[in-house]
């Protein structure tokens, strides 16, 4: 990968993770992510132990 | 290498939750003794009927003590073994109360095969030169169709039977 | 790095040449899968007599095994032809892993074909192929290793030519997945060559059914994992670029590469967890390998979607979602692969349920894993590959995605999801129900259990001919693509880091360590339990024919 050829721009609104960059939307999305990921498998369990 | 704060509370959450279905999971196994089906005992796969169990006469259903039943079944390219009935005709079907305890011992003389009473949570593989047996309360009354579920030949999918638990 | 020059001539060729196999596969696959819905319907039946499970047998050779490792080899010899190049004599070693590959596959396409190999492509002992299948199968594995090795030979004679430099993200993603798959795919090579090959000849009496599931196994789930990091490295570092934004960071993308490497090998036992002979005990460590590979998807998760709203926002796009809006809908070469990592949520989820211990009982080998891995496999994987050869494609042949190609894409890709949504939520809801999968249609003994099964498999065969239609269109815009569309030059896009990113620590490229780690985990995981499982074997077991109609 090359790196230095893009144009300036401020620190503030690069992708670097270490600057604090806004990523609320970011986050939401993930964690709905992870609740689907819950539900999926205590649904099953529960289903599991149904059975 | 730097996370993001928010990543950093992501992969916190997300180990968090991998831990706790491992906790769940892992105490059902090893305290609750709800390991999936890992019988050891081997056989040998020409000779079945050397076995006490697999002998042609003590196939089938068996009822051990009250509300205890033991199935042994041989399989074998393209049927389930399940002994025989009164008149000498091949037993297709298994009839249990519910809420008894129904041990499954499964071997086959040929091929892999497949053991699962659908609709519950009996399914095991089977294979030649081992044993398969899963102890299991039949919780659910209704009829489960009991199918091979792993390939055998092309006959595979006229291989099942029927496992009734009655109210 | 001329991303937008075109390959020289002779080396495109090879790269097409992969195509060509990979498309011609979709085909032929693919309408395999058509005839199998429609048979398990109940409503149609084969006709010429032809077997189910031969079809099926075809079905899972040729999508599972050879338009997956077809596609993969060829879109990572030209990432690496892109980042780090290739010597004229690396590229006749890259021809002879394809002809390799080739011959192999049609040695085992002709014996399956004939009826000499319904054992579908887990071939499973003790039924017994005729030891073409083997050879042929075999062929395809050793022709893969060629091209493993020269790809790493690629890297090296760059590294050497570019000292102290790290080495191109794309071409570190390569060699991970490659040295994955060369680790992974000795076990089954060892299976074959030592169990299967001699015993299908005569020359061994019996084999040993548990050790070869369980060699099958040890490569059968990083071959998974072969099939996804490629998806992984066009939704790192391609994705990216296409909808114009940078890396999200390169650390964490080689990272989770790493992790993917050292947990995708020691969890076979995951696919084996209702199986006689195996300790539970190592099952369950298994287990928790198993969970530990989810951790660098997490990590990709996060990446994609910050991705996103940084390139969003930086195009001035506020909210908490406006940036998901913007995204470039519109372009095939993104909404491919964007359907294939929604289709990762549910597949992703549903893979944690199965590898669950106990869990497994409620849906090993019911129809629930085949829609399963429809979704992950077949959707999320496969709609990635189109994704990327709406641009790969062109860019070899010296022609343009036009607007109405991209047009006929974006309609492509949503046949596709309509269509598997269909299938594979029929699949699910069935295979909870107990209905069991590599099933041709049957009654059993009747029943309501059995009728609802059936209705679901007609609702299967309606999202099989969806797909179908979906296929068509595919090979279509490939042909197109291939030898039709306008000349011009197709963007070759590869993401780039941010001006002030972070160095990329140097552990990172640390082989020795990684691989080293690799293969202690694999000790750790295996050694135990299959010094078991041939200590405490059974009599070995004969071979048999007439189950599969020899």
């Amino acid at each position: 990968m090359t790196t230095g050829k893009s144009r300036k721009r401020p620190v503030i609104e690069s992708g670097n993770p270490q600057t604090g960059i806004n990523l609320k939307g970011t986050f939401i999305s993930v964690m709905l992510l992870g609740v689907f990921i819950l539900v999926t498998w205590f649904g099953l369990y529960a289903l599991f132990l149904s059975r | 290498m730097h996370l993001h704060k928010y990543e950093k509370i992501w992969l916190t959450f997300g180990l968090g939750s991998l831990a706790l279905f491992l906790v769940i999971i892992g105490f059902a196994a090893f305290w609750k003794g709800t390991h999936p089906m890992s019988h050891i005992e081997t056989i040998d796969p020409q000779n079945v009927e050397a076995h006490e169990s697999f002998k042609p006469e003590n196939l089938g259903l068996r009822e051990v003590a009250e509300g205890k039943y033991a199935v042994n079944i041989v399989a074998s390219a393209f049927n389930y073994n399940i002994g025989t009935d009164a008149d000498g005709k091949p037993v297709k079907k298994i009839r249990v109360p519910k809420g008894s305890t129904v041990l499954f011992q499964i071997t086959t003389k040929d091929v892999v095969h497949g053991f699962q009473v659908a609709g519950t949570n009996v399914n095991m593989m089977v294979e030649p030169g081992h044993v398969s047996r899963l102890e299991t309360v039949m919780k659910n009354a209704g009829e489960f169709t009991v199918v091979c579920n792993e390939y055998c030949g092309i006959g595979h999918h006229q291989m099942f039977a029927t496992v009734e638990v009655y109210e | 790095m001329l991303k937008n020059t075109l390959f020289p001539k002779k080396e495109a060729r090879l790269y097409m040449a992969f195509m060509h196999v990979t498309f011609a596969s979709l085909l032929i696959g693919g309408l395999m899968g058509l005839l199998q819905t429609l048979s398990r319907s109940g409503q149609f039946k084969l006709p010429f007599g032809i077997n189910y499970y031969t079809i099926l047998t075809v079905h899972g050779v040729i999508l599972g095994l050879v338009l997956t490792t077809f596609f993969i080899v060829g879109f990572q010899f030209a990432l690496m032809g892109k980042t780090v190049g290739i010597s004229d004599k690396q590229r006749k070693w890259g021809w002879i892993a394809f002809w390799t590959m080739l011959i192999g596959t049609i040695i085992a396409a002709t014996t399956i074909l004939v009826g000499q190999a319904n054992v579908l492509y887990t071939f499973y002992a003790p039924l017994r192929a005729h030891a073409a299948f083997y050879i042929g199968l075999a062929l395809v594995i050793v022709g893969s290793w060629i091209a493993v090795f020269v790809n790493f030979r690629q890297l090296y004679v760059w590294k050497k030519a570019n000292p102290g430099q790290k080495s191109p993200l794309l071409a570190f993603m390569v060699t991970i997945n490659m040295a994955m798959w060369f680790i992974a795919s000795l076990g089954v090579a060892t299976s074959v060559l030592v169990q299967f090959i001699p015993w299908s000849l005569g020359y061994a009496a019996t084999i040993n059914v548990l050790l070869s599931r369980t060699l099958f196994w040890y490569f059968g789930h990083p071959l998974v994992y072969f099939w996804l990091l490629p998806a992984y490295m066009a939704w790192y570092a391609i994705i990216p670029k296409i909808i114009g934004g940078k890396l999200f960071s390169d650390s964490l993308a080689r990272m989770s590469f790493i992790l993917l490497l050292m947990f995708s090998i020691p969890v076979g036992f995951h696919h084996q967890l209702t199986e006689p002979g195996i300790d539970p005990t190592w099952k369950f460590i298994q287990v928790v390998l198993t969970f530990m590979v989810v951790i660098p998807t997490l990590m990709t998760a996060f990446s994609i979607f910050a991705t996103f709203e940084i390139t969003g926002r930086r195009k001035g796009h506020k909210g908490l979602f406006g940036w998901f809006k913007r995204l470039p809908w519109k372009d095939v070469r993104f909404l491919a692969p964007f359907i294939g990592m929604v289709a990762f949520i549910p597949g992703g989820a549903g893979g944690i349920v199965n590898a669950s211990h106990q869990m497994n009982t409620l849906i090993h080998n019911t129809i629930w894993v085949t829609g399963h891995f429809h979704l992950t496999v077949a959707t999320t994987v496969i709609l990635t590959f189109f994704g990327i050869a709406y641009w790969l494609v062109p860019h070899l042949t010296g022609r343009r995605l036009t607007p109405k190609l991209n047009k006929l894409g974006i309609i492509q890709t949503i046949i596709w999801t309509v269509g598997m949504t269909i299938m594979s939520t029929s699949m699910h809801i069935q295979g909870l129900l107990g209905g069991p999968r590599r099933s041709d249609f049957s009654n059993y003994a009747g029943g309501e259990q059995v009728s609802t099964w059936i209705s679901y498999q007609v609702a299967q065969a309606v999202g099989g001919t969806i797909l179908f239609i979906g296929i068509i269109l595919m090979i279509y815009i490939f042909i197109q693509l291939a030898f039709f569309a306008p000349r011009g030059i197709q963007e070759f896009p590869i993401a780039e880091e941010e001006v002030d990113a972070d160095p990329t620590p140097k552990i990172l490229e640390n082989w020795y360590l990684w691989i080293g780690i690799t293969v202690a985990l694999i000790l750790f995981a295996y050694t135990i339990p299959v010094i078991d499982i041939i200590k405490h074997s059974p009599p070995g077991s004969l071979p048999f024919d007439w189950p599969i109609g020899r």
